[in-house]
């Protein structure tokens, strides 16, 4: 079952929530994840790993440099479901 | 008509008999090290949790370093040194390649001759070095063995880089590994990954620097792949140590993981889903990452304040620049 948009958001805010305690309204398509949100090299790859596994896609080592927003990573997601 | 051979068999079982430790000379708290690298207490502490590392005076080298953990290990362990007939030093820091360490070590703690040699499996060398004393006195080849991690990292770093050389300290650690009529040493979980050499290492070659094309070689690491690498698989490889030994996480006293990185050690605790009464060894927020000694090292100070563990089963895993892992669990002397 492929998640839409509106559904890999909010479960991307739920698993940014869960490693740093960010509010999950902060967490918006333009916010980019180091320079608004303050999300560091760690705790990206912590996201990154659980969002594989909750939304079912691969995101390379060299895929996740490239995710500079969290609408790069929805988008990301979204396009890569299997 | 050829004769038969004779082919050594040894003792059904090993154990770990002591450890012994030395760290470098000097705290150097985060404020030392933040200058070159725009950085900050706070900012090191967050991504790391290390407070202080340990290095060592420029004149002290890796080999007193090693010898020091393992004169302390063999008299912790009330074997005389002559009984110690091979000595294992994993390194990857001595700036001489040749002679090995090891040699020497075995003559200034008293066990010349024995077969000594060094191994570089990084920061997973001091659990390969386990396996192979293990191995080697369960095939008759050893009676007992001394396996050392010994590094003076401060040599190969760069104050300039913010991948890995503010994590690094310089020390050594030790272990006495002997015959035993039971079981103290589980089955070792190793391996490599050499697809992913140039994750963590070092950046130049001795040849280049010495043809003025690059400057002096250093370690550098690329954090987020290593950290995945490093908690997510290397929890299937501590799993499986877990299950070759016959044990479960809740049978543990200890782990010990190599001490990269607070973060990797609290992410992979985590993921093991280790209960409450498993100790972790923690010995990184004020001795830094000393890659081959950090086990021992870890383990030794975990002995030293819960002095309650010996008799318990400690799981202990090593990973890094290879790529290379190792695991087993053993029973804390």
């Amino acid at each position: 079952m492929a998640f839409t948009n509106d559904e890999v958001l909010a479960g991307l805010a739920e698993l940014i929530t869960d490693e740093t305690g960010i509010a999950a309204e902060e967490v918006a398509l333009e916010k980019s994840f180091t320079d608004d949100l303050d999300i560091d090299s760690i705790s990206m790859m912590t996201i990154v790993v659980n969002a594989e596994e909750k939304f079912g896609v691969t995101i390379p080592d060299d895929e996740v440099k490239n995710l500079k927003t969290v609408g790069d990573a929805v988008t990301y997601i979204t396009s890569n479901q299997a | 008509m050829t004769r038969t051979l004779v082919q050594t068999t040894g003792p059904a079982h090993t154990r770990i008999y002591a450890y012994g430790a030395a760290r470098g000379e000097n705290a150097v708290p985060n404020d030392d090290l933040v200058g070159p690298i725009d950085s900050s207490d706070e900012w090191i502490r967050q991504r790391t949790g290390i407070v202080t590392r340990v290095r060592a005076n420029k004149e002290t080298t890796a080999i007193e370093l090693a010898t020091d953990a393992a004169a302390e290990a063999v008299a912790r362990s009330g074997i005389d040194p002559s009984q110690v007939d091979a000595v294992i030093v994993a390194t990857i820091s001595n700036p001489k390649q040749t002679p090995s360490v090891s040699a020497i070590v075995a003559d200034r703690i008293g066990a010349n001759p024995a077969a000594a040699y060094d191994l570089n499996a990084a920061c997973a060398g001091f659990a390969y070095g386990v396996a192979q004393a293990d191995a080697l006195i369960r095939a008759g080849i050893a009676h007992y063995a001394v396996v050392v991690g010994a590094e003076k990292l401060s040599d190969v770093v760069d104050p300039t880089d913010r991948s890995i050389s503010f994590l690094l300290g310089d020390g050594a650690g030790a272990a006495v590994v002997g015959p035993s009529d039971t079981p103290g040493i589980g089955p070792t979980v190793w391996g490599s990954d050499g697809s992913k050499a140039d994750a963590v290492g070092m950046n130049h070659t001795l040849t280049e620097f010495r043809d003025g094309e690059a400057p002096w070689p250093t370690l550098r690491q690329e954090g987020p792949t290593v950290f995945r690498w490093a908690v997510w698989e290397m929890v299937k490889v501590a799993r499986q140590a877990l299950e070759e030994a016959g044990v479960e996480a809740s049978d543990l006293a200890a782990f010990v993981p190599h001490q990269a990185n607070m973060r990797i050690i609290d992410e992979f605790a985590k993921q093991l889903g280790l209960p409450d009464t498993v100790v972790i060894g923690r010995d990184i927020e004020t001795t830094g990452n000393t890659s081959a000694a950090s086990i021992p090292l870890a383990t030794h100070r975990l002995l030293e304040e819960h002095p309650e563990l010996s008799g318990g089963l400690a799981l202990q895993i090593g990973f890094g620049a290879g790529l290379v892992f190792g695991a087993q669990v053993v029973v804390l002397p």
